[in-house]
């Protein structure tokens, strides 16, 4: 059924007088409470950060590293989680700017590129061209066809990757050297970039809040639970969504201009559709529409990958069954298990 | 390209439409008919393959091995169904792309670790192992005919089962407004098992068929569930005809492709870029004619949906 038609079959809509603005875009809805979900991010943000202190002395190169790889993902969860979370729309193809910043960033380095802010208006410039033309094209379905079309893209960008033969082609680039900082080595340095990192996942958490506090926040969450009357209003909806859209792809890019710097290695994997599935999961298990949960998710997706790595080399046998159990028995992910737990 | 080149190539790319029609037939239903999304229909595919191939080597026979396999298959999704689709029909896409991703990582490393991450392989039934002159110059093994001649026959068995059995119309009538079908009072649980067996067998004797003839691998599912999504987009949500015309053409598109971009590149380039440019178009092709087709036709070629 389109949303059209649900709409046009609600009596209610049909009866009752338009609603007033304001009552349409009222408060946020509280899927687990606004206040915890700040709540929530200033804590997991504060122990990123207190980690970085001591930086790699405390948690030794490995740990670091799969922190960072962590926070990175973190940040790619957030900004699909302002499409998923916010406008309603299911991209299964998000990784695809993770790999298209990863490959912007892999390909300037490998043509003697090494300023970094060049280098990242760059890849903000390739995402946001990236996810305007897709996007418009996209957002011309909805639905279950919105899946599928984004995955379609997605799958696009992997296979261009995947031929780009100078570039290392199926097997991947490895960076020799990365990007510098106004001239500086920080990008370079394990601790530096740790930093840097957890300063972009504390941007990309901070604007990602703001973003759904705000009108336009407003108008996406209209637009998602009632199409027709938001645009009955006055909103035109293909601009919301197709804004969010490539808001979301910059973020996704940014993620991969830092995932290219911290694996110092870029493969058309970063874009495989497997890895958009990932950021879906993520996304889901922090509990979708809480950008904190969207980091919580993906802190634990990595944990739990590399937890359960740990104890049986075949970790999927039980990551598998787990995801299985989650969507059987925990609705709502973690922050709505939290949420019961602190309004106990 | 020469007349017989091209003549393999067209009958490669019908054998991959059929192949794809198998797998394909069963994702439009589920998805039409109960609304779900069944990532986890790749992975029959791979099931499928690998119990033929442990069947026949139990057996000795391919034919035996075959028919066990199917069975299996069956068992298979069956039990999936009711233990954990059941339960997800009435949650939104989200959770169920999650669970049946979930299924997904498991089964493909359940393959792995029980026959290994290398890539096995299964002789074709000696009956079937020679290769025929077509044309002169052109032989081409009588296997892949087989197969060809096998998807079309289920293609015909279907659309008889589809169009014209109290089954098949309801079926249809539970694609089209699945609310009013179980509002007739009809046993919609009973139905949505049928269907999604029956997929699930149809994507494992998809598999078993591709088995003689691409490597047998842990995650062969994965690819080849996105070029089914691609041909029910293509064709339309719940058309079993739409899934047939449009695994036929995603099919030809896919393999023609490959031979031929590079070749027509050629004309207008210099052959080093062609050479590299030529492969990266053709694995886009089929995903640049679906957004084409979605473009154009947003909820695909023949829409069951909304239709009545």
């Amino acid at each position: 059924m389109t949303d059209a038609a649900r709409d046009g079959a609600d009596p209610e809509e049909a009866t009752s007088a338009p609603p007033s603005v304001s009552a349409l875009l009222g408060p946020p809805p509280r899927i687990a409470g606004n206040r915890l979900d700040w709540a929530l991010g200033a804590v997991l943000l504060t122990i990123l950060a207190l980690l970085a202190i001591p930086g790699e002395a405390l948690l030794g190169p490995y740990i670091a590293g799969l922190v960072m790889k962590a926070m990175i993902l973190a940040l790619a969860a957030i900004s699909l989680d302002i499409l998923i979370g916010q406008a309603g729309l299911v991209s299964l193809g998000h990784a695809a700017f993770i790999g298209l910043g990863a490959y912007v960033t892999g390909i300037s380095l490998e043509e003697g590129l090494y300023d970094a802010t060049t280098i990242l208006a760059l890849t903000v410039a390739a995402s946001a061209l990236f996810a305007l033309v897709t996007g418009a094209i996209s957002l011309r379905t909805s639905g279950v066809y919105f899946i599928m079309i984004t995955l379609a893209f997605g799958q696009m960008l992997f296979f261009a990757a995947s031929s780009l033969s100078q570039y290392g082609g199926d097997d991947g680039l490895t960076l020799w050297s990365t990007s510098e900082l106004f001239g500086t080595g920080i990008l370079q340095d394990d601790t530096g970039l740790f930093r840097v990192t957890l300063t972009a996942l504390a941007g990309g958490w901070l604007f990602a809040g703001l973003l759904a506090g705000s009108r336009f926040g407003r108008v996406l969450r209209a637009a998602r639970e009632a199409p027709i009357r938001t645009e009955t209003l006055g909103f035109e909806i293909f601009r919301y969504r197709l804004a969010a859209y490539v808001i979301a792809g910059v973020i996704g890019g940014v993620a991969g201009f830092l995932l290219a710097h911290q694996a110092e290695f870029v493969s058309p994997a970063a874009a495989a559709w497997q890895r958009s599935g990932d950021l879906i999961i993520m996304v889901l298990i922090g509990g979708m529409g809480t950008r904190s949960g969207a980091l919580l998710g993906a802190l634990a997706f990595v944990a739990l990958e590399e937890g359960l790595s740990l104890v049986l080399h075949e970790w999927r046998l039980i990551f598998g069954p787990l995801l299985v159990l989650l969507v059987l028995f925990a609705r709502g992910g973690l922050v709505a298990a939290l949420a019961r737990l602190t309004h106990r | 390209m020469s007349t017989a080149l091209f003549l393999i190539q067209l009958l490669n790319g019908l054998q991959l439409g059929v192949l794809l029609f198998l797998v394909a037939a069963g994702l439009t239903l589920v998805f039409g008919v109960m609304g779900f999304i069944n990532l986890a229909h790749g992975v029959q595919y791979m099931v499928g393959a690998y119990l033929a191939l442990a069947f026949t080597g139990l057996t000795g026979n391919f034919f035996a091995g075959l028919a066990l396999g199917l069975l299996a298959a069956l068992v298979l999704g069956l039990a999936l169904e009711f233990l954990i689709f059941r339960h997800l029909y009435d949650r939104d896409h989200l959770d169920q792309v999650l669970a049946t991703f979930g299924i997904i990582l498991f089964l493909n490393e359940a393959a792995r670790t029980i026959f290994g991450p290398t890539p096995l392989t299964l002789d074709p039934p000696e009956i079937l192992s020679a290769s025929i002159p077509l044309m002169d110059g052109l032989l081409y093994p009588v296997y892949r005919l087989a197969l060809i001649a096998v998807g079309l026959l289920v293609a015909l068995g279907l659309w008889l089962v589809v169009n014209h059995t109290r089954t098949g119309m309801l079926i249809r009538a539970g694609a089209t407004n699945p609310d009013t079908v179980s509002a007739l009072g009809v046993d919609i649980e009973r139905l949505f098992l049928v269907v999604f067996g029956f997929g699930a067998m149809l994507a494992g004797l998809a598999g078993a068929l591709a088995a003689p003839i691409f490597a047998v691998e842990p995650n062969m599912g994965d690819d080849l569930l996105i070029t089914a999504f691609v041909v029910i987009i293509i064709g339309g949500i719940g058309s079993i005809r739409g899934a047939f015309i449009a695994a036929l053409i995603v099919g030809l598109v896919d393999t023609l492709g490959r031979s031929l971009v590079t070749d027509l590149l050629r004309l207008f380039l210099d052959p080093s870029s062609a050479n590299q440019i030529g492969p990266a178009i053709a694995s886009m092709l089929v995903y640049i004619l679906m957004a084409a087709v979605l473009f154009f036709r947003p909820t695909g070629l023949f829409p069951a949906k909304g239709a009545a």
